[in-house]
């Protein structure tokens, strides 16, 4: 038998997660403090998503964790390897066969159901943090709904570059009161965290914040009469299964500095080619 | 020391809550489904699904308000032992168990602040019956609309006008539960 406690955490720890997800629940898009723990890899690693995870896995969960959308990275493996290990649970690559999945940067393509738990991991929770170091004042700001200084930061972009340049963790409101950072998150993404068929918690280490949108919650991404939010991609179909409605990684295919543009979610872009849809650069 | 303080625990804390919080994550992240919780026997006049969410979310941290029948002998004698909850009032609970007429009135309970307004009780109502019928639930957490049966609704109606601030509702009885978050709408 293992000599450490089921999903690593102590009991006591994740009643105290488990309390802040339900709160974060009850209260959609806000940021709910919580004694972040020491764990046994780097902050970075998604510390926040790990102990997220912990508090709400069963044994009887299968888990896939996707980095930047792939299932193989350093990262992916290791935080499926830790679970594996101190749960106990089965995991997977299969997006369709996941009961939850822990994230960094993407969330799938597949449309999540109704069963199923997508954990974030968060780097920095507080969309307001760079407009406004002092927590004192980000907290005032958010209970008084005070968001005039994000429109102005947007605004700042269409000025300076015609559009609003925010490509990663672009800024949503939630159920029209609390502004909420996405965690980087391309904003190819933002339209799918809203009316999610799946529960939606977001896990931030460091920072100690655990939020939540619970199923089909509404979620804007903020934007301007003038310019209208756009979900933007790379204008390429997957040059390995042809999707045309993916997000797309661009990537050097050879010496010569060849590229090709390919689907950051490796398991849909596999699941494609199994189906038997091929891209210009597939072999 | 009675037996009864003794039983009625988790017979495997570590495994059985994890399954208890998923029921209750459930029913708080979709309001108006009743789910399905067990592991606890508690005294009476406890349901077991009220004793579970004890047991699942209450410990030396989060000072729990007795209502009631609820407030006797073999329950906090259970509850001290199983959880080390230390016992409250109204207005500095965390917690808060009992039938829906002894929880009255919820002006006595913290419903968070402007800064912090999770900082404010969950009401766990023991009820004669659990059925998707009477209001009508709508808001976060659920697709068109939902129906529950309720104590009654202007409570909810006027805890719902508060939000961000408000009390979070978790209704048990025999093995089911089902929640209400500041953020339904009821009507
Ligand atoms: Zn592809």
């Amino acid at each position: 038998m293992t000599d450490y406690n089921f999903a690593y955490l102590d009991e006591q720890t994740k009643r105290m997660i488990r309390r802040a997800i339900l709160k974060g629940l009850a209260i959609p898009g806000y940021q709910v403090p919580f004694a972040s723990r020491e764990m046994p890899m780097p902050y970075g690693w998604g510390t926040g998503g790990v102990q997220v995870s912990a508090a709400v896995l069963t044994p009887e969960d299968r888990f896939k964790v996707i980095d930047q959308g792939a299932d193989d990275t350093t990262n992916a493996v290791s935080i499926r390897t830790f679970f594996e290990r101190t749960a106990g649970v089965k995991t997977t690559t299969k997006t369709t066969d996941a009961s939850v999945i822990q994230t960094r940067h993407r969330i799938p393509e597949e449309p999540l159901t109704e069963g199923q738990i997508l954990v974030y991991q968060v780097p920095i929770p507080e969309p307001l943090r760079f407009l406004e170091p002092r927590e004192s004042e980000t907290r005032k700001m958010h209970s008084l709904e005070e968001y005039g200084l994000m429109h102005v930061k947007l605004y700042e972009d269409i000025s300076r570059h015609g559009h609003i340049a925010t490509s990663y963790a672009y800024p949503v409101k939630v159920e029209g009161h609390y502004v909420m950072d996405p965690s980087p998150i391309p904003k190819f993404d933002n339209p799918k965290l809203g009316d999610m068929a799946a529960i939606q918690l977001f896990g931030a280490g460091r920072e100690q914040r655990i939020y939540a949108l619970p199923p089909y919650t509404e979620v804007v991404s903020l934007d301007f009469d003038d310019h209208p939010f756009e979900a933007s991609k790379a204008d390429h179909p997957c040059g390995l299964c042809g999707a045309e409605d993916s997000y797309l990684d661009e990537v050097i295919v050879d010496d010569a500095g060849g590229r090709m543009f390919v689907c950051s979610d490796t398991d849909y872009c596999e699941a494609r080619q199994a189906a038997g849809h091929r891209g210009k650069d597939a072999a | 020391m009675q037996a009864q303080t003794l039983s009625g625990g988790f017979a495997d804390p570590a495994i059985q809550s994890t399954h208890a919080f998923r029921s209750v994550m459930e029913a708080m992240a979709r309001p108006g489904t009743i789910q399905n919780i067990n592991g606890a026997e508690p005294p009476s006049p406890l349901s077991a699904a009220a004793g579970s969410v004890l047991l699942t979310l209450c410990d030396t941290e989060t000072p729990i308000y007795l209502a009631g029948a609820a407030d006797c002998e073999a329950v906090r004698t259970w509850l001290a032992f199983h959880t080390g909850a230390p016992l409250t009032g109204p207005a500095h609970c965390m917690f808060a168990i009992g039938s829906w007429s002894a929880l009255a009135p919820l002006s006595a309970y913290p419903i968070g602040t402007p800064e912090y307004p999770d900082r404010s009780a969950t009401l766990i109502v023991e009820c004669p019956e659990l059925s998707p019928s009477g209001a009508t639930l709508t808001g976060p957490g659920i697709k068109d609309s939902a129906a529950l049966s309720l104590p009654e609704l202007r409570a909810f109606q006027s805890n719902r006008a508060l939000f961000p601030l408000g009390l979070d509702f978790v209704f048990t009885c025999e093995n089911g539960l089902a929640a209400l978050p500041r953020s339904t709408e009821v009507s």
